[in-house]
């Protein structure tokens, strides 16, 4: 099996909105797809319908070659979920409901529970084991969705929005964790809105905005596909930023924008770089720094919809009435 | 990590569906789940346990010899009422529980599993008859203490218990009905006392029929509360009633209407439930 999850023209509709219009997308076996997008693009939408809790009114989906309006008991054999928020009952111990989804897969008790106290441990919730989740800090819960959704040792594993609302730390301890599931042989299809996540964890991101692909491609080709590079210029006195200013503007022939202490400005011809050190040196500026790099993930995103990511004035229409 | 991450190895063919075996024992499963709850949230065993053993002692001394002459008499005809009353009362844990679940997100991870679609109602509906029956037991048991004695026989008793379980098990369907709709658990625990109230409190349970107004009677008397505690009454009593205004003459016959009144409750609770519920999910 090449596709763990493969999508095609997926449509679905709430009322008058359209959550998906048209989505297709692959996931190759054991590869980490980054589902990129702002709130309410339709990542959520198609997570849903992947893990059968969602029906399309268009298109077809299968994960791990069965389909999922068709075949959706044997799809909820082979995946795992973990929503955006964290799906635990906060009545229960973190023990107590990792042996209910354990008790619900068929698991005879005995091998619930050592399963359960394997993922507690792995997970670092062993001290927290027999405390109710709801005396759980934000980044135990998510560990413990997690855990959850990994009692039946799913090969195919969503995560939606895995890190929202999590403080740094947390954050990086679920990235470690997710690139040890993925170590250990696991497809993993992550939506998320941040591109530095997206960026560090996926093999190949898909770019989704207002429920239609935009781009796809690997990381760094996404990186490649807007062409430019950015110029960087951080004068060492910030009485010169006017000037530093002016020249980049002359010579990029473009908008340069004033960062703080530093000026930015894309830039298609590299041979611009030994131009500005010698236009600054003539007006005796001196600078700190001064740099070309690629395009970040969010100047790609910017490029791509001619809006930041996290441009949040879109109704966010597939989250649920709550 | 490699033990926890390890795939299970995917066999040739997966099952189609799930078998009836394991749909029940899945429902035997999330029903436990529903139990155990109730450990970690000790303000729903209070609210089970101790708030109806309150309206027993404080109808019983307050008003009771003012309404029926003396406290045992109150007891007597009005501890049967009391026990319908909190059994509608519990059926709104049902709503409650299936709306947490719904806004945190428990029932989305459920629905992911390869488990029996009906399972997670199922087990909730069983979990609530637990309680229900623990209810009723635990309210008889104060009952008799301060003086309440059963004038029927045990298969009476027995009988009132299961026609009151049947009710509630109709009756859930509109705590579920409500528990998909609202927008949260508190919502629902509002419903439960805004509607409940009037509609328990306009009935026979404290006070016979015949001390109300004229114009509040055929409501009361249509009152399906009203009718289920004639039942109950008839069968736990029995001819103690006799020359009160308690009294009917056979259990049969609100039996009867009760059993209708709660598959009318289902039939069109049931459906509307099940529609909302797919609305929302």
């Amino acid at each position: 099996m090449d596709h763990a999850i493969q999508a095609e023209g997926l449509v679905r509709r709430f009322g008058e909105t359209t959550a998906l219009d048209g989505v297709s997308l692959t996931v190759r076996a054991g590869t980490v797809l980054g589902l990129l997008g702002p709130n309410g693009a339709g990542k959520t939408t198609a997570v849903r319908i992947f893990a059968t809790l969602l029906r399309p009114d268009d298109g077809h989906a299968s994960v791990g070659g069965y389909d999922v309006v068709r075949q959706a008991h044997q799809v909820r054999q082979l995946v795992g979920l973990t929503g955006q928020y964290a799906a635990v009952d906060e009545m229960l111990t973190g023990t107590e409901n990792l042996l209910l989804i354990g008790r619900l897969l068929g698991m005879p008790r005995p091998a619930a529970k050592q399963r359960a106290r394997e993922l507690l441990s792995g997970f670092d919730l062993t001290d927290a084991a027999d405390r109710a989740a709801k005396t759980y800090s934000g980044g135990m819960r998510r560990r413990l969705d997690l855990a959850a959704s990994l009692v039946g040792r799913p090969s195919i594993l969503f995560l939606d929005e895995p890190t929202t609302g999590l403080d740094p730390r947390a954050r990086n301890e679920l990235w470690s964790l997710i690139r040890g599931l993925v170590a250990g042989g696991v497809t993993v299809l992550l939506t998320t809105q941040y591109l530095d996540e997206a960026d560090a964890l996926a093999d190949e991101i898909t770019v989704i905005d207002h429920g239609r692909v935009i781009a796809a491609g690997t990381p760094d080709e996404l990186k490649a596909k807007t062409g430019s590079q950015t110029l960087v210029v951080r004068p060492e006195d910030d009485s010169h930023l006017p000037v530093v200013t002016s020249v980049v503007a002359e010579l990029t022939e473009a908008t340069p924008e004033v960062d703080g202490p530093r000026v930015t400005a894309p830039v298609t011809d590299p041979a611009v770089l030994p131009a500005v050190v010698r236009r600054l040196d003539d007006a005796g500026v001196l600078v700190t720094e001064l740099t070309l790099r690629g395009a970040s993930l969010n100047e790609v995103f910017l490029s791509l919809t001619g809006r930041p990511v996290d441009d949040d004035t879109e109704d966010d229409s597939e989250r649920r009435p709550a | 990590m490699t033990t926890l991450t390890a795939t299970r190895p995917t066999p040739a063919e997966l099952s189609p569906r799930v078998g009836i075996g394991e749909g029940v024992r899945q429902t035997m499963t999330l029903a436990w789940r529903t139990i155990v709850q109730v450990r970690h949230n000790p303000w729903e065993l209070g609210d089970f346990s101790i708030q109806p053993i309150m309206f027993v002692l404080l109808f019983t001394y307050v008003f009771g010899g003012a309404i029926a002459g003396s406290t045992s008499e109150y007891l007597t005809f009005a501890l049967p009422g009391i026990i319908v009353m909190n059994m509608l009362f519990i059926t709104m844990y049902v709503g409650t529980g299936l709306n947490i679940d719904l806004t945190k997100g428990v029932f989305d991870r459920l629905r992911s599993l390869p488990i029996a679609r009906w399972a997670p109602m199922a087990g909730r509906i069983i979990a609530d008859q637990v309680k229900q029956a623990w209810s009723i037991f635990l309210l008889l048991a104060i009952g008799m203490i301060l003086g309440f004695r059963i004038g029927t026989d045990i298969w009476s008793l027995l009988a009132a218990v299961g026609l009151m379980l049947v009710f509630a098990l109709a009756f859930s369907w509109v705590s579920v009905l409500v528990g998909v709709v609202a927008k949260d658990p508190e919502k629902v625990q509002l419903f439960g006392f805004t509607a409940l109230f009037p509609v328990t409190f306009v009935s026979n349970v404290f006070a016979p029929t015949s001390t109300m107004p004229g114009w509040l009677q055929p409501i009361v008397e249509a009152n399906p509360v009203t009718i289920l505690s004639d039942a109950c009454r008839a069968l736990m009593v029995g001819d103690d009633t006799a020359g009160t205004e308690w009294h009917v003459a056979s259990a049969a016959t609100p039996a009867v209407q009760s059993l209708i009144w709660a598959a009318a409750i289902a039939a069109v609770f049931a459906p509307l439930s099940v529609r909302a519920l797919r609305r929302r999910v």
